[in-house]
């Protein structure tokens, strides 16, 4: 197995040279790249990657421009995650065989989809891979809308948002069905290793995408993304809203090991009211009507029971 | 800039080389010693989206990174854990860096793109009492 990267602190991870090329088309203040960048800097293997269709990848891959230093493939919009499984096979296959030219370098295999492409569209080929125990990192970098096409509603957008095939009005306050816990789900599916993260906590992100470089095995990392243009608020407080999003627990970054053993890897300090990060995006702007405002407290009630869920799994250790 | 093909002339599926030639450390070679090939965006410019610009005044940062960390452009420019400015050909002017700056008075700001980066650091804004 090839050496872990030393990342003590910010000022050492800041000597990283980055894979990413700026240039992209990607919005300004948007958080995939950020992401991304994490990411990427987690290592200094080798990397072999790929992105569903969506923001990401229609941002980075202008013909004729690509923003990648690294070998990047996309082919459709389900099948980012079995492209890249498809090349570990190849790797190991080549390995077993000692066709290897370099066979001292250790190439990390990774796939990025948004939230479309894998809680809705590549949902059975992420799950193939999971399954077949490949030695590959999913991604899912979720921002909680189909951001590309204009904002449609993903199984991914939690109740009350408004996107563009679920628009608040007189008689609706926008999206009905609550969020898939795709967390569970992927859990479920007995992987080494499942995490969520966040932008704004860079440290945990590197922690956790090392940690899933260095078990073998399936690993799956959904990534919070706040969409600057579908979330709507200002480009400058992308990191802000994202650490509304961890802070009020909507998001709570925890890890499940082995599909079991949950460890919560974030405990805000001052836990901030779901109210707020839902004021500070304009998607949920009508929530605060005097009609809609029992869903804030719905909302509430939700994300304190998600919690304490969490934090039972936690103490009970299966 | 390339030549742009028309619609009749796009190949199907097509292979982008990033580098001319062979590069065999990456992630140990820093962006000015990397050759890139004009299919690599480094090579492209957005600063055109820019309607405000950052400004760097070295005089109160304290080479926390946050900013590099946290921009979404790969725009600021860190080298030996010291920063060196930011790139204007890739900064799309979010100003999440201004926003993300611990100290005070911030040592990034933004700025009307026109403004004169001699003339703003001049007049830069004192230190908040109130908020120290």
């Amino acid at each position: 197995m090839s050496e872990i990267k030393n990342i003590k602190n910010l000022k050492e991870f800041s000597t990283s040279a980055d894979r990413f090329e700026g240039a992209n088309l990607l919005c300004p203040g948007c958080a995939h790249s950020i992401i991304v960048r994490e990411v990427l800097n987690a290592t200094n293997d080798d990397l072999i990657l790929s992105a569903s269709t969506g923001c990401l990848e229609v941002c980075t891959a202008v013909y004729p421009y690509t923003s990648w230093d690294a070998s990047w493939i996309h082919i459709g919009f389900e099948n980012s995650s079995t492209a890249v499984a498809g090349a570990e096979t190849m790797y190991k296959a080549l390995k077993k065989k000692g066709r290897l030219k370099q066979p001292e370098r250790t190439p990390k295999f990774v796939s990025f989809a948004g939230d479309g492409a894998s809680y809705d569209i590549g949902f059975q080929w992420i799950s193939g891979c999971m399954e077949r125990g490949h030695n590959m990192m999913h991604i899912v970098l979720d921002n909680e809308v189909y951001a590309n096409t204009g904002g449609q509603r993903s199984s991914s957008t939690p109740i009350g948002s408004s996107a563009t095939t679920s628009p608040e009005g007189k008689k609706s306050y926008g999206e009905k069905r609550n969020k898939k816990d795709m967390m569970a789900i992927m859990a479920a599916h007995g992987i080494p290793y499942v995490a969520q993260v966040a932008p704004n906590k860079w440290k945990d992100m590197v922690k956790k995408i090392q940690h899933g470089f260095a078990v073998e095995g399936p690993v799956f990392i959904n990534a919070v993304s706040p969409c600057t243009t579908e979330w709507k608020f200002d480009p400058k407080d992308t990191m802000n809203i994202a650490d509304l999003a961890t802070d009020s627990l909507v998001f709570p970054l925890y890890e499940i090991i082995d599909g079991r053993e949950l460890n919560i890897t974030y405990r805000p300090k001052n836990i901030v009211p779901v109210e707020e990060y839902l004021a500070a995006q304009g998607r949920f702007k009508h929530l605060f009507k005097d009609e809609y405002k029992y869903l804030i407290k719905e909302w509430q009630d939700r994300v304190d029971e998600k919690w304490a869920y969490l934090q039972r799994r936690e103490e009970a250790r299966i | 800039m390339m030549t742009k093909k028309g619609w009749d002339e796009f190949e199907i599926g097509a292979m982008l080389r990033t580098f001319n030639g062979k590069i065999d450390d990456i992630a140990g070679t820093q962006q000015q010693d990397r050759d890139y090939s004009e299919n690599s965006s480094y090579t492209a410019s957005v600063a055109d989206w820019r309607l405000i610009k950052p400004i760097f005044n070295k005089d109160y940062c304290i080479d926390c990174q946050f900013c590099w960390v946290y921009c979404p452009d790969v725009s600021i420019i860190s080298r030996d854990k010291k920063l060196i400015g930011v790139d204007m050909d890739h900064c799309k002017g979010c100003g999440i860096c201004v926003e993300v700056c611990p100290t005070n008075p911030k040592s990034l700001l933004m700025f009307p793109e026109q403004a004169d980066e001699e003339s703003e650091i001049a007049n830069w804004p004192k230190k908040d009492e109130k908020e120290a």
